[in-house]
């Protein structure tokens, strides 16, 4: 049986079209975490920084964060159309957490925009802080929400919360690395330190938290722990964190923001990996429990895929069009 | 449990326990207002603002007249903010249907989540990327580039706003989908895309959203183009723009009476419980229409009857109205209904949102002669009006969603589920009650930012114009003066 548009109605497109989709949420999810978590990354190092470097950091940050922000719409629309109460139960069960995440962003995307209206110091300090608190907040929260998604556990516990404290090193590390490679000199330099030491913490945090889950066992993940997959995206982060570094060191930042980059997706893998086949341990819900009937993800596929791939065409185009260093003496932000 | 909500929805206002805390239903349904509410009035400005964008940019880049670079700035300027503030308040509106009501989105998400990935997928990364361009990509593209990212900014604003309305006409007229029990839960599962996503609502809601969009809007840049006319009764740039304004209204503020009028008609078809709540009509039968309603005591600002209020009413036009000719035609009465929506909020907000609409099609008129006569900017009484005018068209915006929203009460999605059945369950009274009154503090500071901002660019046009010197403010020049007047 078809539907109107010729959809087939009974039987997804593909057989695996579910596991596709859970592959697409991780997909938007990984999104956001390279693109904004860069951004939060320029955030917290903009608490290390001077006047004048502050006006350079904005100027990377300014054509590009609204756009980066999109991700988190995206993984949140994109769960809700494929795994409707898996989006029900992760915002609901953890109904604080989730509404201080969005107060969080709200400052951080606010801040930078009232800061550029007007000249007046305290005034401008006043909106740097609260962008500093918005870019170090957000990443800490989600990564605590995440944590709690995929281990079951509450949201102060151990497991959460070296989550949370491993995505803020994670995202200070790619925002070194973006900076490195937008400016030059000891700017440039300063970053390539920060990004060391924010690498060494990331990986060290990730190595705690899987002793701590391993030793912990909650939803019974020690299994998946020891699984080819999860080993071998564990091993995969280590490489990359330590050849980021190599290239950091030889001044191809570059390459270490790329790395940075893959670091983002290796994280969101292993999340996928110790969830799937289940989406949501706290529950026991598998993918194919959860997900929408082949009408309605037949459609969203159709309708929804291709413009996904339209979409990286023109965050292509825009990361090309502001490509290359910024001109430290441009004011930047403002238009 | 459930009958104990109901109450609560009925009654309007009830505290739990005689503290201080709403119920979670109630504290819900208060945030979920109060953050769409200010979150609508930035995703309006920023579909009203397109087509203004569009214009300037395009005549920016094609002509070499100055009037347009400054017009374009400005505009542009407050767009951007505009855009901002609408991502922050609109990333909290899309969670809370997690956060808030998860029921409605496990019960719904087959129909609402395909629509509303399409609006992220579609349309708010079109805006926010080309939007970064069209910032600060100015000396970065060509110039055909650059009108091109006008263009897809605009064009992902309305696309953002059908997206949206497919999901809202959805929750007014329902269609195109089956209940089946899945894990002991009746879910809306799609049988028919087109209906669901072209109900019969979404036409009606769209045309008359848009429009409402451009007519606030246009009101804005119609007060504001008067203030700095007014400063300046020769200042090309600004004249230009209140013209503009004027024509443009002209054409949209009768439209929309038209308009409603007809949707009036197709709410009274759809949503009979509605229409009888809109215009406080009790008794089934034949029903007046009142043209203008006063209250007699203060009683009728809460329970609007037809012994409270001085009404000056047409006799059995409302039955005319709603169906289309038949004066004779019977009404449904909210006395046919167990559990009726607010009756006071929708009666009240439909008549300040129909009346505002009539005083546009006023000033409208009143500009469009004034105009002929070549008098716009001479007439010191109109440029004050248009002045005064300028929050309102934004009022009658957010009155006439009131009207759509409230007058579902009880429903969520008419005649499938209610409200109170929505709610989180496991959502306690301290947490709703908190993070509400979070909220209010934090949209209303956002607000007031938006206020301030609009005043210091406002600031900032008047010394370039040469009206205020910079000495008299501590803001400097904003990096873009340059000059037309």
């Amino acid at each position: 049986m078809t539907s109107p548009l010729l959809i087939p109605v009974d039987s997804y497109l593909i057989e695996s079209l579910p596991t596709v989709w859970f592959g697409v949420v991780m997909f938007t999810l990984a999104m956001y975490v390279a693109l904004d978590g860069m951004d939060f990354g320029i955030g917290m190092l903009y608490a290390t920084r001077d006047e004048h470097d502050r006006e350079t950091l904005l100027s990377a940050f300014g054509p590009i964060w609204d756009a980066n922000e999109v991700w988190i719409v995206a993984f949140g629309t994109t769960l809700l159309a494929a795994f409707p109460a898996v989006y029900s139960r992760l915002l609901s069960e953890h109904y604080l957490l989730a509404i201080a995440i969005v107060m969080a962003l709200l400052f951080r995307g606010i801040a930078p925009e009232l800061r550029e209206q007007r000249e007046d110091p305290a005034w401008r300090r006043r909106c740097d802080q609260l962008f500093v608190f918005g870019s170090t907040v957000t990443p800490l929260l989600l990564g605590t929400l995440v944590g709690s998604w995929i281990f079951g556990t509450s949201v102060v516990s151990l497991p959460s919360l070296l989550t949370g404290v491993g995505l803020v090193a994670l995202c200070l590390t790619s925002g070194a690395a973006f900076l490195a490679a937008k400016t030059s000199g000891s700017l440039a330099d300063t970053m390539v330190r920060y990004g060391t030491a924010s690498t060494a913490a990331y990986l060290g945090g990730v190595v705690l938290l899987l002793i701590v889950v391993s030793w912990l066992n909650p939803s019974n993940v020690r299994a998946l722990l020891w699984t080819l997959p999860a080993i071998a995206v564990v091993l995969a982060s280590v490489v990359f964190g330590i050849g980021g570094i190599v290239a950091a060191r030889q001044g191809r930042h570059r390459l270490w923001f790329g790395s940075t980059v893959g670091l983002s997706f290796l994280l969101v893998g292993l999340v996928g990996t110790l969830l799937y086949p289940t989406i949501y341990p706290e529950s026991g819900l598998t993918i194919d429990a959860v997900v929408v009937s082949p009408l309605a993800l037949n459609l969203t596929t159709i309708l929804g895929l291709p413009v996904l791939l339209l979409v990286l065409w023109y965050f292509r185009f825009l990361y090309r069009t502001f490509a290359g260093p910024i001109d430290s003496e441009s004011k930047g932000y403002s238009s | 449990m459930i009958a104990a909500s109901n109450a609560v929805l009925s009654g309007g206002v009830q505290l739990v326990e005689t503290s201080l805390l709403l119920s979670p239903e109630l504290a819900s349904r208060a945030q979920f207002g109060w953050t769409i509410t200010v979150h609508i009035i930035f995703a309006a400005l920023s579909i009203g603002l397109a087509p203004f964008i569009i214009y300037f940019t395009w005549k920016d880049v094609t002509s070499d007249a100055a009037a347009y670079t400054s017009l374009r700035e400005f505009w542009v300027r407050v767009f951007a903010v505009g855009f901002v503030m609408g991502t922050v308040t609109g990333i909290p509106m899309s969670f809370q249907f997690g956060t808030n009501f998860p029921v409605f989105s496990e019960v719904a998400g087959e129909l609402i989540g395909g629509p509303l990935a399409f609006e992220a997928k579609m349309a708010f990364f079109l805006e926010a990327v080309f939007l970064g361009v069209l910032l600060f990509g100015r000396e970065r593209v060509s110039d055909r580039t650059y009108i091109l990212s006008a263009v897809l900014t605009g064009f992902g604003a309305w696309l953002s706003g059908f997206w949206i309305l497919v999901v809202n006409a959805w929750m007014q007229t329902p269609q195109g989908f089956e209940l089946i029990d899945r894990n002991g839960m009746e879910i809306a599962t799609l049988t028919d895309p087109i209906a669901a996503f072209f109900t019969p609502r979404m036409p009606w809601m769209y045309v008359h959203m848009i429009n409402a969009s451009v007519i606030s809007v246009t009101l804005v840049v119609a007060g504001i183009a008067a203030y700095f006319v007014w400063h300046n009764r020769t200042s090309k740039a600004w004249n230009t723009a209140l013209k503009m304004a004027v024509v443009l209204l002209l054409i949209t503020a009768p439209f929309q009476a038209i308009h409603g009028d007809a949707y009036g008609r197709h709410v009274a078809d759809t949503q009979p419980q509605k229409f009888a709540a809109m215009e406080a009509h009790y008794d089934t039968g034949q029903a007046d229409l009142h043209l203008i309603a006063v209250p007699k005591s203060v009683d009728a600002l809460t329970d609007p009857r037809t012994d409270n209020l001085f009404t000056i009413s047409l006799p059995a036009l409302g039955s005319f109205l709603a169906s289309g000719g038949d004066f004779q035609a019977e009404v449904i009465g909210l006395h046919e209904y167990d559990d009726n929506p607010p009756v006071a909020l929708v009666f009240w907000s439909f008549r300040v949102m129909v009346g505002l609409g009539f005083l546009f099609i006023g000033l409208a008129l009143w500009g469009g002669y004034l105009l002929r006569q070549g008098r716009l900017h001479e007439s010191t009484r109109y440029l004050q009006a248009m002045m005064l005018a300028s929050p309102l068209g934004f009022i009658a915006l957010l009155t006439g969603w009131y009207v759509t929203e409230i007058g579902r009460q009880p429903w969520v999605i008419q005649d499938v589920l209610k409200t109170n059945d929505a709610v989180s369950t496991t959502l306690t009274g301290t947490e709703a009650t908190g993070t509400l009154l979070a909220f209010v503090v934090l949209y209303l500071a956002l607000l007031t930012a938006f206020g301030f901002v609009l005043k210091w660019l406002i600031e900032a046009e008047l010394e370039r114009m040469g009206v205020r010197t910079p000495a008299e403010s501590d803001r400097p020049q904003l990096p873009w003066v340059g000059g037309d007047d």
